[in-house]
């Protein structure tokens, strides 16, 4: 977390005056920091202009190393490191691979999007949350706006963040 | 764009607002331990304990104490591990299944379905873990990693195998996909907790979670993935337990109905399962606003077709066994039927195949006693089922001369009742110190499902 930087943030009741107030607050040239709510407001991503999260693909590629990690491990030690028949079956019976192989399959591909998605979003056991009103956890929505990336005088940007509708303003430093 | 249709029942009432929902669950969180809760806890403790003696006297003595004998190798045991796994299925059916199928109502269970899910798995994992009579060395048997003897490799042809992979796969994911549910809630808990301790577990709990909308949106993004790599999951678990017993050759085992039947009967005795624990900690925490009546009736009617699902499966069986033309497989179904086991047929075709049919009834199945007593009748009917698929196959085998009853003994018995102290404890503190309802999913549907919000401060 850097230090000294300075925020402007509106603290908006319900969820539509906040998507309301993210498109007129973009409108008048302001660049909003980050908004903070309690739920997932649905819209909120792409009003602020948000990408589609490609996390998805984090977890399609990690799938894919559990497919042939596990494959490989059983084609390895059942066909040619100790090669044995049982069942009489093959050495390297692909029909009786699937089992583990869909199973190592999924347990990497969870494992290591869920990894991703705490790595990128900073999420970590004693990591320090950004918490400009503690409310925002509860039932309040935060917009949060950086001093420093705005031309925009705290005046002016508390005329906008109000006259958009959001129900208190404050400062903020981290 | 999401649709959804114009009219539609309720899911949260008592025009509860936002705050009302943190309020209402983080109160549970927040207050002294009640004498209920204890005297509940102490029940649990006591049964880990007693049980616990039984465990123990396994481990020092062998499973010799158990009542297996040269016939019958496989019965409580196996029992017991398949009913447990079979009971955590419906966690995952509703947070995965139900997120996939976009049914709102799931948001009100869901936690504490996932949370029964991981503590039933436990639960599972204990039997065949004790049942292989050495379990220190059972890493041997089931983990592939090089050893002393040339690096002789785990069997991966074996169900059994393939069983070990699924369960703790089943398990880790669950535990994962539970926790990212927990962590918004874990931030609510820290940002309204009142003292330093709770704020720093809570703090160090939530991951230092704000709700940032691109978090939210990666969140998002990561539960709906999850739901779908675990849907495939949940579906594969019990069908390779099924495997278990459909890839041998035993008549009664060797059919392909299994994985099928064996996936209808754990949704079937997860949700009773849900329901028993439902409907007390909706009573107890007084969430009747939260888990409706309609809930109820929803769980009901999948009880309902689930039951009837494997009704035909049972019927089907029967005729398979004849239509076979196979002395050996029509034996071990007649077996079953009129043979010394045929009251723990009886049992199961009573409480699986008939009872849900009461669910038919609008009246019954928005009873909450009718529903109560039934999710019990429910559960005791697929332990027998497992119980009549495991013993009667094994009983009378193909020499007359080695027939044999089985006789739990009191170490059976007790290490049963340690499943039922392991999983209430679990459960108790869960219920105590985890938020039962998922507060952030919850308010994501409280404006579409109820309409108005109240605006109240």
């Amino acid at each position: 977390m850097e230090s000294g930087k300075n925020y402007v943030y509106g603290v908006f009741d319900q969820e539509e005056a906040l998507l309301s107030a993210v498109q007129k607050v973009r409108e008048s040239d302001v660049k909003i920091d980050e908004c903070y709510t309690p739920y997932p407001v649905h819209g909120l991503d792409d009003a602020l202009g948000y990408k589609r999260s490609r996390i998805s693909v984090a977890a399609f590629m990690f799938g894919l190393t559990g497919t042939i990690l596990a494959f490989t491990m059983m084609i390895y030690m059942m066909g040619i490191d100790w090669p044995m028949i049982i069942g009489g079956k093959d050495h390297i019976a692909i029909p009786s691979f699937v089992p583990v192989g869909f199973e190592v399959t999924v347990l990497l591909a969870a494992f290591g999007m869920v990894g991703t998605f705490f790595v990128i979003s900073n999420l970590k056991p004693y990591g320090k949350p950004k918490t400009f009103d503690i409310r925002s956890t509860d039932d309040k929505h935060i917009m949060a706006i950086d001093l420093a990336n705005n031309k925009k005088s705290v005046a002016e940007l508390n005329e906008i963040l109000k006259s958009s509708g959001a129900s208190e303003v404050n400062e903020k430093k981290f | 764009m999401e649709v959804t249709s114009p009219v539609r029942e309720v899911l949260v009432t008592g025009n509860k607002s936002y705050h009302d929902v943190s309020h209402d669950i983080c109160r549970h969180v927040e207050a002294k331990p009640n004498p209920k809760w204890m005297a509940a806890m102490a029940i649990s403790l006591g049964a880990l304990f007693t049980g616990g003696y039984a465990l123990a006297i396994t481990l020092w003595d062998g499973i010799g104490v158990w009542g297996l004998n040269k016939t019958v190798g496989w019965a409580w045991d196996i029992t017991n591990f398949v009913w447990w796994v079979g009971i955590g299925h419906a966690g995952t059916l509703i947070s995965a299944v139900l997120l996939l199928f976009r049914q709102k109502w799931r948001t009100s269970i869901n936690r504490a379905a996932e949370a029964m899910t991981i503590f039933a798995v436990i639960c599972a994992l204990l039997f065949p873990l004790i049942h292989t009579g050495r379990p220190w060395l059972s890493f041997y048997w089931f983990v592939p990693i090089p050893n002393t003897w040339g690096s002789l490799w785990v069997n991966f042809h074996s169900p059994l195998l393939w069983d070990f992979f699924a369960i703790s796969t089943y398990f880790s994911v669950s535990l994962v996909f539970w926790y990212i549910g927990l962590i918004p809630d874990f931030a609510t808990i820290r940002d309204r907790a009142q003292n330093k301790i709770s704020r720093a577990i809570y703090g160090a709990l939530s991951f230092g979670w704000d709700g940032a909308a691109k978090t939210w949106q990666r969140y998002e993004t990561v539960s709906l993935v999850l739901a779908g790599l675990a849907t495939p999951l949940v579906l594969s678990v019990h069908t390779i337990v099924s495997f278990d017993f459909a890839t041998s050759v035993i008549p009664g085992w060797h059919t392909t109905i299994f994985p099928p039947y064996f996936v209808a009967g754990a949704i079937f005795s997860g949700f009773a399962m849900v329901l028993t624990l439902m409907l007390i900690t909706r009573k107890v925490y007084k969430l009747e606003d939260y888990i409706t009546i309609n809930h109820i009736e929803l769980m009901n009617i999948i009880i309902m077709i689930t039951g009837s699902i494997v009704g035909v499966a049972y019927i089907t069986e029967l005729f398979m066994a004849w239509y076979s033309g196979v002395q050996y497989e029509q034996y071990a179904f007649l077996n079953r039927a009129t043979g010394p086991y045929w009251w723990a047929y009886a049992s199961m075709m009573t409480c699986n195949v008939i009872s849900p049919q009461l669910f038919w009834f609008k009246k019954i199945r928005t009873s909450l006693w009718a529903t109560f007593a039934l999710s019990i009748v429910v559960n005791i009917g697929m332990w027998f089922e497992r119980f009549v698929i495991i013993v009667t196959s094994l009983h009378r085998d193909y020499v007359p001369s080695s027939w044999a009853m089985f006789h739990p003994t009191i170490y059976d018995m007790g290490i049963y009742l340690f499943s039922f102290g392991l999983f209430f404890t679990l459960f108790f503190s869960f219920a105590k110190f985890f938020p039962v309802i998922n507060m952030a999913e919850v308010k994501s549907v409280l404006k579409s499902s109820s309409g108005e919000i109240a605006n109240k401060k």
